[in-house]
């Protein structure tokens, strides 16, 4: 068993070493104050936690209809919601185009009322994080309202408790470890998303160009750039994942 | 990512090839083949020239190996037993040239120059240009360190014109496909990119003033284990034959 987990541990850990050895470590700080990095740190940040609350918003109700109500069609929907997972984000991008562009189905009245845009602008980036990153969200809160014994529910609402006092203050707490999960995992994938992006919101440096996307197009030519990057990112995201498992998980 | 990905399925599936090559070798000379290694953007150009030249030549069977040219070049340096190179840029030929790997002097044989690509029907009214320095247009490039950003960022000094650039896409077929949609107004791709889209784009020339070209080489190997045929074969791509194809692909003539 050991022998095993040492083994998987090892193809998540050797990467990681291979791209520490690339490191240009005396140029790190010339390379972390370049303006292509700081520009796409700010994207990244802005965008990944932008794409966070909307999934708390919108996928929370999402997670909880699917878990609560029954309505023909749930089976579907609640495969819709997690098809992101399984579709390559490029074809989720182009998709989103076709939807949301100039010349999209919604997009092109859209745009012809409003004249909003949502491709080649940060908005688009976030629509694009969203819609990959969101299914996280709701599988993960779904599944533990599922597993919640719902008699907690019941004897809150024989006592008197209106609806929305028994999800505040029923509900939630009892899912909050899943709910603090959830906002991690999504936030997680928001912040490494690139594919959908590229796609739906194109490049471009200090409006749509996030982190992934400026370490894609660094290695083309820049090498330094793109590990330096990397690292940036490999660091945030330890920093995050490990800090919010040591606070809000040691309860499960 | 996925780009890298497809670049190193392409690089092994290169190796693959011109191993399997260099197995069927001995027999090479008998059965009267010549094995070119030929640019990934010549694709559509040099199956055409293959087709041409074995019916004009039979029992000669032209095999086309095709790739991006740094690749073909490594192969090349590694030993792969190729008869005829035809490059996409002077600068992978010169690095053979300078290991003695060449027979001769390189031919240029082809050129490509670029053209502004606006969708069908030209939405946003473009006219040349100038129009890349308008804002109110969704102006696309490919980025600038993939070859068709770095030349169209020349096309672009070279007129004088400030791009207000609303997406580097990371290469042309990105960049094609989003003007395709109509998400993009107008952008700048190869002159043989807009003929193969088939009328889902449309080319608005650059002028010749301000237009770069780049240049595709062709030469026979030093170690081309077929040369008579070889030469032959090279001949004919560099003679009015093998230039009304050229011609016929959307390639300049040198």
């Amino acid at each position: 068993m050991v022998v095993l987990a040492g083994l998987g541990l090892a193809l998540f850990v050797l990467p990681l070493i291979g791209l520490l050895g690339r490191v240009p470590w005396a140029d790190l700080p010339a390379l972390l104050s370049s303006e292509v990095v700081t520009d796409a740190l700010r994207i990244s940040l802005i965008v990944s936690i932008l794409a966070t609350v909307i999934s708390l918003v919108l996928g929370v109700p999402i997670a909880w209809v699917l878990a609560r109500v029954e309505f023909p069609g749930r089976s579907l929907a609640r495969g819709v919601v997690t098809l992101p997972l399984v579709l390559p984000p490029v074809v989720g991008g182009a998709a989103l185009l076709f939807a949301l562009g100039r010349r999209g189905l919604v997009g092109e009245p859209l745009y012809e009322a409003t004249g909003l845009l949502l491709p080649f602008s940060t908005w688009g980036v976030v629509v694009a994080t969203t819609f990959v990153a969101m299914p996280f969200m709701v599988i993960t809160l779904e599944g533990a309202l599922r597993n919640m014994d719902l008699r907690y529910e019941g004897a809150a609402a024989s006592l008197g408790a209106s609806r929305g006092t028994v999800f505040r203050r029923v509900t939630l707490p009892m899912v909050a470890p899943s709910l603090v999960a959830g906002i991690v995992l999504t936030w997680a994938r928001a912040f490494g998303e690139f594919g959908a992006t590229v796609t739906f919101a194109g490049n471009l440096q200090g409006r749509t160009q996030s982190l992934p996307l400026a370490v894609f197009i660094a290695l083309e030519s820049d090498r330094a750039t793109a590990v330096t990057i990397s690292l940036m990112m490999v660091v945030i995201s330890l920093v995050v994942l490990v800090a919010l498992r040591d606070r809000w998980w040691r309860t499960t | 990512m996925g780009l890298i990905v497809t670049n190193w399925v392409r690089l092994s599936l290169l190796v693959v090839a011109s191993l399997v090559v260099a197995s069927c070798g001995s027999d090479q000379e008998s059965a009267g083949e010549v094995l070119v290694s030929a640019a990934a953007s010549l694709t559509d150009l040099f199956t055409e020239m293959e087709e041409s030249y074995e019916s004009e030549h039979p029992g000669v069977d032209v095999i086309v190996n095709f790739g991006g040219s740094p690749a073909l070049r490594e192969q090349i340096i590694q030993g792969a037993p190729v008869d005829v190179f035809a490059s996409a840029d002077l600068a992978n030929m010169e690095a053979l040239v300078e290991r003695n790997l060449v027979g001769g002097e390189p031919q240029v044989f082809a050129s490509n120059q670029l053209q502004i690509a606006v969708p069908s029907g030209n939405p946003g009214g473009v006219s040349g240009v100038s129009d890349f320095g308008d804002d109110a247009l969704l102006v696309g490039l490919c980025a600038e360190e993939v070859p068709c950003g770095r030349l169209a960022r020349e096309v672009l000094a070279n007129a004088g014109v400030m791009a207000a650039v609303d997406s580097n896409e990371p290469d042309v077929r990105a960049l094609l496909t989003k003007i395709e949609l109509g998400e993009l107004d107008l952008g700048i791709v190869y002159v043989t990119d807009v003929m193969a889209s088939e009328g889902s784009v449309e080319g608005i020339a650059i002028p010749d003033e301000v237009n770069v070209a780049t240049e595709y080489p062709i030469a026979v190997l030093s170690d081309a284990p077929n040369s008579d045929l070889a030469d032959d074969f090279v001949s004919w791509v560099t003679s009015d034959d093998g230039a009304a194809i050229v011609a016929e692909y959307g390639f300049r003539l040198p």
